[in-house]
């Protein structure tokens, strides 16, 4: 200790670097917290489950026995509502988004509109479930049909489908519009040929990461009327159809032991989907994003 | 002197901040003319209204007109994405697009229609060469433009704006965010480039419109203050602000 730092200084220092180091357990406590809780879910989901990863889940439908009972009709249903909602919902989602970014004056109403997207992003999803048991099951007569389900998801993710797209193509710098501009480009070919192959990545990942929401979304098919014990494959977008989350539910609620087992594999077969989904979300970024 | 562009009586309006006042001024073709004055005079603004980069901006408003070999680059018989073909423009923060090299030169030739394969491989290649960058990247003209340095992302930059083939060329501040070296090569490059293209450069840098310009003008406040020939200019300032200016009293 020389003459310009005094032990007041050094003891301040050492206060500061004790609550330094508290702070720094207590966000370490913060983030274990999470991972300790996903970890112990699929631990205990694994060993439930992990005997009924077998064959039979994939390539049965549902019976009443549980040792016969697979969800081949839920994962096709699940796969075909997927491959339906993503093409549907990125048009129009990606559409709305250049809309709004691109087109739209800066007024009072696409404030307002702006405003009612946000807060739709939020609803509760039951709450689509009635619109589109009211759209797409009653007025446009659809039935209980994969196409009302499909189109009750696709309203559902849409708000965040916007949304994440328009922060996409916010992020685009202006100055690659400029670039584009003052080359004689309109508009659209600004948009088409230079905003949108930068803010894809961005839309891709917000397309993907609804669309795996979407995957998990159980209340607004209960309301629409997805059924659990279906032993066909849907041929026809009017078909009847069931979803995994459903199907898992279903299993859930029954009262013998081999169903919550059976429940368990059923949530791995969905984790990995969401997994795999996530990780496609992720190269394709990379991809999109070797130029940039 | 023989004016390509007249600017006559020019005033330009953020809302209400006037940001030009009374312009006018003549350039002469097939040469290089530099903007100079302190910052916020209104120099990137009188520039971006050559290529009507400025109708872009929300509640601008501009009077007086502004002629382009005799046509008047308001009116309702120029589109402004013609005007902008002919009228090319290098930014000060090099802005190539998240594409290859290729790419981003044929970029302005494809917007314009043009799609064959071997017409796109002379133009790139012509105008890498014009840019003096050829050399350089003939190797990899695949490799994405981020890869190049500050310096030869600028020079792509120009070369992206010769491939539509346009008579003028804007520059503001093109080598403010350069290195020296870099700075020189563009420098030079200009030289090249005046005995074809007529080049009007907003530049900070005193030293920069001396070396390379044939004329200069000087705004203060919106104001075209002085517009002499460089070497006029420099030397023996008609108005006492250019030498105030000039001579790093203010600014
Ligand atoms: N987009 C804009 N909106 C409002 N005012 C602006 C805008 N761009 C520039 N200005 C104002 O116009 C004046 C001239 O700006 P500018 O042409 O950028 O000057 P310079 O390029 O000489 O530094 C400044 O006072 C600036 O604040
Ligand atoms: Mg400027």
């Amino acid at each position: 200790m020389n003459q310009w730092t005094t032990a007041d200084d050094h003891k301040r220092v050492l206060m500061r670097r004790r609550i330094d180091f508290m702070l720094r357990l207590l966000f370490l406590l913060c983030t274990s917290i999470g991972i300790v809780a996903l970890a112990v879910l699929i631990v205990s989901i694994v060993v439930d489950g992990f005997r009924y990863i077998r064959p039979e889940l994939f390539l049965n439908y549902p019976s009443r026995r549980a040792a016969q009972a697979g969800m081949k009709s839920a994962i096709v249903g699940s796969i075909y509502m997927l491959l339906m909602m993503a093409p549907i919902s990125f048009v129009f989602g990606v559409g709305a988004a250049i809309y709004l970014e691109e087109y739209a004056k800066k007024n009072r109403a696409t404030r307002f509109i702006q405003l009612n997207i946000s807060t739709l992003a939020g609803v509760p999803s039951i709450v689509y479930g009635i619109l589109g048991l009211t759209i797409f099951v009653r007025f446009f007569a659809l039935e209980r049909s994969l196409i009302s389900g499909t189109l009750t998801m696709t309203l559902l993710v849409l708000p965040v489908i916007i949304v994440s797209a328009q922060e996409a193509i916010k992020a685009v710098p202006k100055i690659r519009r400029d670039a584009s501009f003052a080359l004689g480009a309109d508009k659209w070919q600004t948009v088409s040929r230079a905003v949108l192959p930068s803010a894809m990545p961005g839309i891709l990942t917000g397309v993907i990461l609804a669309m795996s929401r979407a995957i998990g979304e159980t209340a607004p098919l209960v309301m629409i009327g997805a059924l659990t014990y279906i032993s066909f494959l849907p041929s026809s977008l009017k078909d009847s159809f069931s979803v995994m989350p459903i199907q898992i539910f279903n299993w859930i609620s029954r009262p013998q032991e081999e169903f919550h087992s059976l429940a368990a594999a059923g949530i791995m077969v969905l984790l990995a989907l969401l997994l795999l989904m996530n990780f496609s979300a992720i190269l394709l970024r990379n991809k999109f994003q070797k130029h940039i | 002197m023989e004016a390509l562009i007249e600017i006559n009586e020019l005033n330009l309006y953020y809302g209400e901040v006037r940001a030009l006042r009374n312009v006018t001024l003549g350039i002469p073709e097939r040469s290089i003319t530099a903007f100079i004055g302190p910052s916020g005079c209104g120099k990137s603004t009188l520039l971006r209204t050559l290529n009507r980069m400025n109708d872009m901006i929300p509640g601008t408003r501009i009077d007086g007109s502004i002629k382009i070999a005799g046509t008047d680059i308001y009116s309702n018989q120029v589109d402004v994405e013609t005007l902008r073909k002919r009228v090319g423009m290098v930014f000060q923060q090099p802005n190539p697009f998240p594409k290859s090299i290729y790419d981003n030169v044929a970029y302005g030739p494809r917007l314009h229609g043009i799609r064959d394969r071997k017409k796109l491989d002379e133009i790139v290649e012509a105008s890498l060469r014009s840019a003096v960058l050829w050399n350089e990247v003939q190797h990899h003209l695949k490799r994405s433009a981020f890869g190049l340095s500050g310096g030869q992302q600028q020079r792509l930059c120009i070369a992206r704006a010769l491939a539509v083939e346009p008579d003028i060329l804007l520059m503001d501040e093109a080598t403010s965010a350069l290195d020296p070296i870099s700075t020189l090569k563009i420098e030079e490059l200009t030289q090249e480039l005046k005995d074809r293209y007529t080049i009007v450069m907003v530049t900070h840098n005193m030293q920069q419109a001396a070396r390379v310009s044939q004329r200069t003008a000087f705004f203060l406040n919106g104001e075209l203050i002085e517009c002499a020939e460089t070497q006029k200019l420099f030397a023996n300032p008609s108005n006492p602000r250019t030498e105030d200016y000039i001579s790093g009293r203010f600014g």
